[in-house]
């Protein structure tokens, strides 16, 4: 788990529980966890297409959802893996919650901490939100995306949506692009895809481009043109909720989708379409493309439910991050 | 699989487990009228390839080849370490394929497994395979049983009863896994690890 810095006076902390495993950064992560994960995904989705789904692995564990930010694909996601590993799952929206009566997160981790839950999977508005409910309770937190910082989970069901279309990472090229700044999958995917030895290309118009991304390792580019090359290209969502009022990052989202729209004159056949949801058809995302074959944006969703089953298992059941991937054998 | 320990026991022999398998082959042939709707499934790790070894001897004896399945149970156990990070020592169970690609409704599935010893694994085993389907019935052959049951579940086909020391461990080899065929006994490991005294010699 990578250091913070603490939000509150160390005097007032509680005593500092014991280490637990926490999903919060793709930088936590070396390869072999994160081909562990894969592995043990492609087990899970296998189990999907049986007729009873349920697994008894995590009978009796409770997974608690703690939803401050607006969400399907991933809150239900979480909540469907959950279930079909036999936990009992909790989804609390911050709407409609005591954080409608101005309730602290610190207070609403020590109350659901009340519960033992095994689990909590957090989405927050705020960078290191995770990282305050690892310190105040004594679950395994997931980070389901804090800010503009991380979304692990879904680099990582990216990451096992090109390994089952394309067969392996390693070597290819990713074009990501759009609104970079203020998207925490690109930061994930970037990472993700870095780790797993795979070439990216980050495609957007200059106030969208983080100044100084590069040192990540990946390229940049402000030409749209810059896609064809790529194995896969990665659309981002124009995250109009995300840019402070009044900014002008683009001079209108018309403008923006004549130039940097992904349509499907700017593709090359066999070219691989991804995104991470909800799209916006017609602005950064022409609708064509996105209904087209080469789409996997449904598959990015079914891969989501078998990935997040792994991660659930895999904190639940795994020793220290870093251990070897074990070896699989087939018997002939 | 690691050499055994110099005072490992060998308890059969190539041939002794080749006669064994054989005789297990010839009384799944004798127990089952109709071997059209019997199917072997292997338990990992290595009732796998002894299934697929009584297949190819029900084929020879009696020209029907049985349908053949593999059975994981690592998300059935009752013994998984839930919660890791409190004992980092313990690894991850590998997890292997599953793969039962026939319908289970009214099949008699003969579960396969080398070692029966507490019976924990052949309670998994069922409750993973009714995950798949109903079979008409459930019948269970082992390579070795060793006795040290914890649950009332009892081998319909044993090649050898062979009681032991709880702290002793039986463990049989096969080509496919081990390169070699055989049945070793390993003493205990550990002295603190004491015989139980209720075992029959």
């Amino acid at each position: 788990m990578a250091d913070v810095t603490p939000l509150v006076r160390d005097e007032l902390l509680p005593p500092k529980p014991p280490e637990r495993r926490h999903l919060i950064s793709i930088a936590d992560l070396s390869r072999d966890d994160v081909e562990r994960l894969l592995t043990l995904a492609e087990t899970f989705a296998k189990t999907l297409d049986r007729d009873v789904k349920k697994l008894p692995v995590l009978k009796g564990r409770t997974v608690v959802n703690l939803f401050y930010e607006s969400s399907t694909r991933t809150s239900s996601s979480f909540e469907l893996a959950a279930k079909r590993l036999s936990a009992d799952v909790m989804s609390i929206k911050a709407a409609g919650s005591a954080v409608d009566k101005g309730e602290s997160l610190k207070d609403t981790a020590l109350t659901i901490g009340c519960y033992d839950p095994e689990v909590i999977v957090i989405r927050h508005p705020e960078i290191g939100a995770p990282n305050l409910v690892a310190r105040f309770t004594d679950a395994h937190v997931v980070n389901a995306g804090d800010g503009k910082h991380q979304h692990p989970t879904q680099a990582l069901l990216d990451l096992y949506t090109i390994v089952d279309e394309l067969g392996h990472v390693e070597g290819l090229h990713v074009a990501i692009v759009g609104d970079v700044l203020h998207s925490r999958v690109a930061r994930s995917d970037v990472q993700a895809l870095l780790l797993m030895g795979a070439r990216v290309t980050l495609v957007g118009p200059p106030p969208l481009i983080p100044r100084g991304i590069e040192a990540m390792g990946c390229e940049v580019s402000y030409e749209i043109d810059a896609i064809r090359d790529a194995d896969v290209v990665y659309v981002l969502r124009m995250q109009k909720e995300r840019m402070l009022a009044g900014a002008n990052y683009v001079p209108s989202l018309r403008e923006y989708s004549a130039r940097w729209g992904v349509t499907p004159e700017r593709l090359r056949p066999g070219q691989k379409v991804m995104h991470p949801g909800p799209m916006n058809r017609g602005v950064e995302i022409d609708g064509v493309v996105a209904d087209a074959a080469d789409a996997l944006i449904e598959r990015q969703v079914r891969s989501g439910l078998a990935v997040r089953m792994a991660v659930l298992y895999d904190l639940l059941t795994h020793g220290p991050v870093g251990v070897k991937v074990a070896e699989i054998q087939e018997v002939a | 699989m690691q050499a055994p320990a110099q005072t490992a026991k060998v308890l059969l022999d190539a041939d002794a487990l080749g006669r064994t398998i054989l005789r297990i082959a010839h009384e799944i042939v004798e127990g089952n009228a109709d071997l059209e709707r019997v199917a072997l499934v292997g338990i990992h790790t290595r009732g796998v390839p002894l299934a697929q070894r009584l297949r190819r001897l029900i084929d020879e004896f009696a020209g029907v080849e049985p349908a053949l399945g593999t059975l994981d149970i690592t998300f059935y156990r009752d013994d998984l370490h839930v919660r890791g990070c409190e004992a980092p020592l313990h690894p991850q169970p590998v997890v292997r394929a599953t793969s039962l690609d026939f319908p289970l409704d009214g099949m008699t599935v003969v579960l396969v497994d080398d070692v029966l010893h507490t019976g924990r694994t052949i309670r998994a085993a069922i409750e993973a395979l009714f995950d798949f389907g109903r079979p008409a019935r459930v019948q269970l052959a082992c390579v070795v049983d060793r006795g040290h049951r914890e649950l009332p579940i009892r081998p319909d086909y044993v090649g050898k009863n062979l009681p032991t020391a709880r702290g002793e461990r039986i463990q049989v080899q096969l080509v496919e896994v081990d390169e070699v065929d055989a049945v070793l006994l390993v003493p205990t490991p550990d002295p603190t690890d004491e015989t139980d005294p209720e075992t029959e010699r």
